[in-house]
């Protein structure tokens, strides 16, 4: 794939895509059978429309370490399945929101309508999401647990008790 | 042979929970008999040195409630966890964060400037602070530290058993209570209570229409709720689709919507997410604009879908930039 990796030297974003098998799948394989070159930061998830997302998908993505989170499905009217997209969209516009009042920017999470021919989309909507998130840097999520490793005296380290509690 | 020994304890919480056991009434003194209370700060005059001084593993079962968010908090439930062979998470709180739970949308310098400087009801001028350690002409005074982010309790130690709910039902503390006593432990990690959505157990179920539509969200206080159609269809958020059972569906009894205390059937991981999910594709439009405005009627999303969860959910808490994020400047 392309070189743009290896134009700015340090953070490499990590995006996961879910793509609808029927046409945004099947315009990222077209990209590939038409060389065309972008950024090698994303990890494409096949699903069989992008009415199958379960917001749990998405968040999971982030809480595994994706810096990004993209979403491919077929124009309104073409879903393979009639509604999948639609119900998709009202999925994505409310957790959206969400998303962004838990803090997570904006430009890390996107949904985009791509056709089986639009290879080209493809590849613009990946390069540009890789820049904007490079921009914004890495995204490091909080870990949800105390590690079960450290013991503590119970009433006598305050300092490590503090620090397992999230505190700086 | 001597009784099983029971501790009682409470977190971040309201203190419905330890009204929930004594909602059991006369069923309470069966317990009782049954069983010798060791430690229940809120009824019982025991204090923290009487549990340091009993053997690891000598409590039968210690039922916690409340959210994790003080040094001192997680100092106490790390010592019945040690002293405990049983340990439950009793109620919403100590389940999955519960309502203390949503000061994970902010972080503790932001709190505690609200609380102590900015909000009307302090006196103006106000500079104090608490501190976790003071010098005062006795000597030095000490406080618990505040943490940034509330934990519910399974992220703090471990934990055997839940009991879900605000406060837990009668009924199922009850049935809890006496199949541990009994010996018949369940499997680890069980949530004592039914897996099925409370929609199951709906008064209502009946009215509820095969294709349902929301073409605007409505909120109890700006309109009445039919007490005889199902609420969700109504435009009310009513989230029983997405919750588990075990109530006996009392706030749709009381014409009011499910908010989703009992927290999400086994098979979900983040009910925030999957009531999300649910209510989202019940919306009644497919361009972007129309979509944006029926949620635009929704009041605080977060608080919402989140009520009872955030610090349980898989974003766990508000998003802070490594580089300028307040939490980590401390108190
Ligand atoms: S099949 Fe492509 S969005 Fe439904």
């Amino acid at each position: 794939m392309s070189d743009t990796a290896h134009k700015t030297d340090g953070f490499q974003p990590r995006i996961v895509a879910f793509f609808c098998n029927w046409c945004t799948y099947t315009a990222a394989d077209l990209a590939g059978t038409a060389r065309m070159t972008y950024a090698p930061n994303v990890r494409v998830v096949r699903v069989m429309c992008s009415g199958r997302l379960d917001p749990q998908f998405i968040m999971e993505a982030f809480r595994n370490g994706a810096d990004g989170v993209l979403i491919g499905g077929c124009h309104p009217g073409d879903c393979h399945y009639q509604a999948g997209n639609y119900k998709a969209l009202r999925r994505y516009i409310l957790l959206k929101r969400v998303m962004k009042e838990m803090g997570i920017e904006e430009g890390r999470f996107r949904l985009e309508w791509i056709a089986a021919s639009e290879g080209d989309k493809v590849q613009r909507v990946i390069n540009e999401m890789t820049e904007t998130i490079r921009k914004l840097g890495p995204l490091h999520l909080e870990p949800v647990n105390i590690p079960a490793t450290a013991h503590v005296q119970v009433g006598t380290d305050k300092a490590a008790v503090a620090a397992r509690g999230g505190v700086s | 042979m001597s009784k099983p020994k029971v501790a009682f304890y409470w977190c971040a919480s309201c203190g419905g929970c330890e009204e929930a056991v004594v909602d059991l009434n006369e069923d309470i003194l069966g317990v009782v008999q049954a069983v010798d209370i060791v430690f229940w700060p809120v009824a019982l005059d025991f204090k923290r040195q009487d549990v340091e001084a009993m053997d690891d593993g000598s409590i039968t079962v210690s039922f916690i409630n409340g959210a994790i968010r003080s040094s001192e908090q997680y100092e106490m439930v790390e010592l019945l966890r040690r002293k405990s062979k049983i340990v439950i998470a009793f109620g919403s709180c100590a389940h999955l964060g519960g309502i203390p739970g949503l000061a994970n949308t902010f972080d503790r310098a932001a709190m505690l400037k609200e609380a102590y400087l900015e909000s009307p009801s302090v006196t103006s001028g106000n500079t104090t602070i608490p501190q976790t350690e003071i010098t005062v002409p006795e000597g030095k005074l000490t406080l618990p530290e505040l943490w940034d982010t509330v934990k519910s309790l399974d992220q703090t130690i471990k934990v055997d058993y839940y009991l879900p709910g605000c406060p837990p039902p009668a009924n199922l503390i009850k049935e809890a209570v006496t199949t541990i006593l009994e010996g018949r432990l369940p499997e680890p990690g069980t949530i004592l209570a039914p897996d099925i959505a409370l929609c199951e157990d709906c008064p209502r179920r009946e009215t509820k229409p095969d294709k349902l539509i929301i073409e605007q969200f409505k909120r109890p206080s700006q309109y009445i709720i039919d007490p005889d159609q199902c609420i969700l269809a109504q435009g009310f958020l009513c989230l029983g689709s997405v919750t588990r059972k075990g109530c006996g569906a009392v706030c749709i009894e009381g014409n009011m919507p499910c908010t989703g205390c009992m927290g999400p059937t086994s098979r979900v991981k983040d009910f925030g997410a999957k009531a999300m999910s649910a209510i989202a594709s019940l919306i009644d439009a497919d361009d972007e604009e129309k979509i944006t405005k029926i949620i635009d009627g929704m009041a605080d999303p977060v608080g919402t879908f989140y009520r009872y969860s955030l610090p349980a959910s898989i974003i766990h808490r508000s998003y802070q930039k490594p580089d300028g994020g307040g939490a980590h400047n401390g108190a």
